[in-house]
């Protein structure tokens, strides 16, 4: 797959730049690694500033959150199964399958609960993220 | 109508569906509210409260939705009422409010009789008094109820799941006294004895009487009888909780309760009562959908509408101890001139009584034991004409009279008040099954005896209901199953593109993947199929609640040289993994980080291991008992076989695990019956045994054949595990998938035994694809760098162990360190159908 289809994410900028307006000290673009270590609908975990994020490829783009799971406690996000509901792209969390959806973070089963999403984009078959500061 | 501050005292039932009635109404949020409640749990079903001795857990009984326009403090009982200044005390301060809804509910009474206070002695309201009576009933024999009523009734079959000899103690001279009449009070206590219940009937407990130990051991009773119980419950009814009305100086009813009108608005303006612990006037109601309509009332109230009482409906049904016991309307024939219709069959052991009018035209009421099938038809048809003539309604099995012959105005659901032109309604308007009607009518979300009606009056609209496996596929999934091997499909994009739609979900996804494993498509995370599996199987372990693996080597029948066991012993000291002996004979390695796992693998692998598939849906264990080699008693070799079979069927991916095991003599001691397929060895061959399983729902497994011979027996369960791989549903164990079947064990018989279907090659050929093609999950990783690569815990960073995982030391191993730095843990709530292990 080209990093053109891949490089979008619109849903990804669209929410930090909601998320952020005018904040001058946002976090910069960390390299991750090659496109090609994501596999197609499936997550990995890569830590950045400290910060264990999931990142995920899927048909509609790149995505990346938080890697804790708030439910269950643990930082297993990444491993979760990725898919759709309702046309939202969604990953389900491997320790008790409350779905989230993967462009806002929002958990679409418990209503309240919500991981960070964080910024992502694939530079020259490198994939960067950018971290969404603390709320 | 002014609004401002609105405190809630009680998260029960009622008090959850004021406050969810209540928001649904005040769209704008002009009510600021809070709720108080004294449990620490919020509101759950108390109707449901014995399902928790089945194993359902606190998360399915919960009632409770988190929302953020309410405020929601548990464990914090108030203490008073100051009506002049108008707050509520706490221990932790004072609520102010212009609106007051008490919703406290009732305590369960006990009767003054001396020795109630021993300890072993419970009331059976909350999860509380479940959980403690679980705990002391543990090491325990014998346990009493005092009380045959419903509570008590629903009691005694507690105590009698907790294997506890059981007695029922009750006053009234027949079981149900408020309920039923005497014949058929009559008939459900054949039913309870044959349970082995002992009924007590129309005597009294004079006194407990404490044992050696302290606690309770005996009831006196009033004839002089001694009943032995370790454990005591006292179901004598209940009280309504109105001592915060009556110190705060608002008039009671007769028989105490909270005096309401028939808005359910207290003498105080400003202060409301619903449920259990309100006297409309005059009278409490101790059923849910009474203290319901109460809610409703109060909401509507509240935001300006005039909603009045429309008095209670006390209809029951309820299944007590194994037997449907209904009663409805004017159960005991007390209106003038009535006439009663009466049907009693011994041997089917039914009895039914229904109470019609003077002339005969119109259903006042009545009462259903042992069947109570035609139960929703006729509660919806209490005060109307008879829907068929009264023998064939009373005929067991309903006499053909549905949900479809109710005129539109008839209550459905009254639990609700939702009549069959609502229904009707939501059907015109688009639902399309069972969970849509609940979500746009609420009918069938309390008791839940209208759900077959629910289906009747989907049928009836022409409307087929789904087994679509989930939002991305309408097929069930055995039609998907059929769908791949008939076609030939063998990835889940294929399948999804021209059989389903969207990008797949954690039900559709992995559902598919052990389909196209059975099917025999090559290493599970080959290509694709990887994206498909979940953690588990993606990881070849079992996923932990700290974010680490389990490991499980292969142990076949459990047999195993001191050599390996050495060597399971090194691995688990050099990566410091907790050792545990798991119940299928093997052992559990846990602690271990994903970078770990392909290390840990090649120690084992390298020694003669291979996975044991404990993280898959495929056969786990066949365990056996030492058999005839060195058993006094055993008459065949049950190791060798169980070695034999687990080795036959290792790697077989199913809808569920599949657990077997192989015991040498009748006495049975690998305990072959709980399991899916289970073998015990006769004098002469084998006997099959199918569809057990331990677990959430225990079931013994049922006979299927006798004296085979091995051969005979291994071909019986090639086609047994194949049919059920071929046609059981998503998760469904064996024991589901043979009860769910059209015949049950005989047609499961009839098709691969007698080859009924014309499938025995079929399956037989399947099979031995299976064996012919089966290799090492664990060795096929370490052979492929690329499937290697996945293995870290950091994609970016591939030498850093995850600092999320932390140990510390219990009775000598490592253990996860408690929660704490990784995030706080919360209540999780389950949408899952079935046994979640």
């Amino acid at each position: 797959m080209s990093t053109a289809t891949m490089g979008g994410t619109p849903m990804s900028t669209a929410t930090v730049g909601i998320a952020q307006p005018g904040n001058a000290t946002r976090s910069r673009w960390t390299p991750v690694c090659p496109l090609d270590r994501l596999d197609l609908d499936r997550g990995v975990a890569a830590l950045v500033d400290g910060v264990q994020v999931a990142l995920f490829r899927t048909a509609d783009g790149l995505f990346a959150t938080d890697n804790l799971d708030p439910v269950g406690g643990a930082y297993v996000l990444s491993r979760g199964i990725v898919g759709s509901r309702g046309g939202v792209p969604t990953v389900a969390s491997p320790l008790h399958k409350q779905v989230y959806d993967l462009s806002t973070g929002r958990c679409l089963d418990l209503p309240g609960v919500a991981v960070r999403s964080h910024e992502v984009r694939c530079r020259d078959g490198l994939v960067e993220v950018r971290l969404r500061q603390e709320g | 109508m002014s609004y401002g501050r609105l405190v809630v005292v009680g998260n029960g039932m009622v008090g959850q569906r004021f406050v969810d009635a209540l928001r649904a109404r005040d769209t704008d949020g002009r009510w600021r509210v809070t709720v108080l409640g004294e449990e620490t749990r919020p509101a759950y079903d108390r109707v449901r409260l014995s399902a928790f001795f089945d194993g359902v857990g606190e998360d399915e009984l919960n009632l409770h939705t988190p929302d953020d326009g309410v405020e929601l403090r548990l464990g914090e009982p108030v203490t008073a009422i100051d009506r002049d200044r108008r707050v509520v005390t706490t221990a932790a301060g004072e609520y102010a409010y212009d609106a007051l809804v008490l919703a406290t509910g009732s305590y369960a009474f006990v009767p003054p009789i001396e020795g109630t206070d021993l300890p072993g002695v419970f009331v059976y309201r909350t999860l509380d008094d479940l959980a403690a009576i679980r705990q002391h009933a543990d090491g325990r024999r014998t346990g009493a109820v005092i009380g045959g009523g419903l509570l008590g009734l629903e009691a005694a079959n507690a105590l009698r799941l907790l294997g506890l000899a059981t007695s029922v103690v009750e006053f009234a001279p027949r079981l149900m006294p408020v309920q039923v009449d005497t014949a058929g009070g009559a008939m459900l206590r054949r039913y309870v004895e044959e349970l082995d219940v002992s009924c007590h009937l129309g005597v009294a407990t004079s006194a407990l009487r404490a044992g050696p130990d302290g606690s309770v051991a005996a009831l006196e009773l009033t004839d002089g009888a001694r009943v032995d119980a370790d454990l005591v419950v006292v179901a004598a009814g209940i009280r309504p909780r109105d001592e915060l009305a009556r110190a705060a100086g608002l008039p009671l009813g007769p028989r105490g309760g909270v005096l309401v009108d028939d808005t359910c608005r207290t003498a105080d303006e400003r202060i409301w009562a619903v449920g259990e612990c309100a006297a409309v006037d005059g009278t409490c109601h101790g059923l849910v959908a009474p203290g319901y309509a109460m809610a409703e009332v109060v909401a509507d109230r509240l935001v300006g509408g005039a909603a009045t009482f429309p008095g209670a409906d006390t209809a029951t049904k309820l299944k007590l101890l194994g037997v449907d016991v209904a009663s409805f309307g004017d159960a005991h024939g007390t209106t003038e001139g009535c006439l009663d219709v009466t049907f009693t069959d011994p041997a089917t052991r039914v009895y039914a009584k229904l109470v019609l009018s003077d002339d005969a035209s119109t259903l006042l009421g009545g009462v259903l034991v042992g069947d109570a099938s035609a139960y929703p038809t006729l509660r919806a048809s209490v005060g109307g004409p008879l829907p068929a003539p009264p023998l064939a309604l009373l005929a067991p099995a309903g006499g053909g009279a549905g949900a479809t012959t109710l005129p539109g105005s008839a209550q459905v659901c009254s639990c609700n008040a939702v009549t069959r032109d609502d229904i009707d309604a939501a059907i015109a308007g688009g639902a399309t099954d069972v969970p849509a009607l609940k979500a746009c009518t609420r009918a069938g979300t309390s008791c839940g005896s209208c759900v077959p009606m629910l289906k009747q009056l989907l049928d009836a609209a022409g409307v087929k209901q789904s087994t679509a496996l989930c939002e991305h596929f309408d097929a069930s999934r055995q039609e998907l199953f059929d769908i791949v091997r008939v076609r030939g499909i063998r990835t889940f994009s294929r399948l999804i593109a021209e059989h389903g739609r969207g990008r797949g979900c954690d039900i559709c996804k992995p559902a598919v993947a052990s389909i196209l494993a059975s099917l025999g498509s090559g290493h599970i995370l080959d290509g694709e199929q990887a994206s498909l599996q979940d953690t588990n199987d993606h990881f070849l372990a079992n996923l932990q609640r700290d974010g680490s693996y389990s490991v499980v080597p292969r142990i076949p029948g459990g047999e195993i040289t001191p050599e390996k066991l050495i060597v399971i012993g090194e691995v688990a000291r050099d990566f410091q993994l907790y050792t545990k002996i798991t119940g299928g004979q093997r052992i559990d390695l846990f602690g271990a980080r994903v970078e770990q796992l392909p290390q840990i693998w090649r120690r084992l692998v390298d020694a003669g291991f291979e996975s044991g598939h404990a993280y898959g849906k495929a056969l786990r264990t066949v365990k056996s008992c030492v058999g005839s080699t060195w058993c006094r008693y055993g008459v065949q070799d049950s190791v060798g076989l169980a070695v034999a079979l687990e080795l036959r069927y290792r790697g077989l991916r199913a809808p569920h695990k599949i657990k077997s095991a192989v015991s040498g003599c009748a006495r049975e001691c690998a305990e072959a019956r709980s399991k899916d397929f289970g073998i015990i060895a006769t004098d002469t061959g084998w006997n099959l045994y199918v569809g057990g399983n331990g677990g959430f729902r225990p079931r013994h497994a049922d006979l299927f054949a006798s004296d085979l011979t091995t051969s005979e027996l291994v071909t019986l369960i090639d086609r047994f595990l194949m049919f059920y791989i071929r046609t059981a549903d998503r998760l469904q164990r064996t024991a589901a998938w043979i009860e769910a079947m059209d015949g049950g064990l005989d047609h499961l018989r009839a098709v691969i035994v007698d080859d009924s279907l014309g499938l025995c090659a079929e399956l037989d050929e399947a099979m031995a694809r299976h064996v012919a093609s089966y290799s090492d999950e664990w060795r096929d990783v370490l052979d492929d760098p690329v499937r290697l690569r996945r293995f870290t815990s950091f994609v970016n960073a591939p030498d850093v162990p995850d600092p999320s995982i932390q140990f510390t030391e219990e009775r000598g191993q490592p253990v996860p360190a408690p929660a704490g730095t990784a995030g706080t843990r919360q209540p999780v709530a389950l949408g899952m159908p079935e046994v979640r292990r």
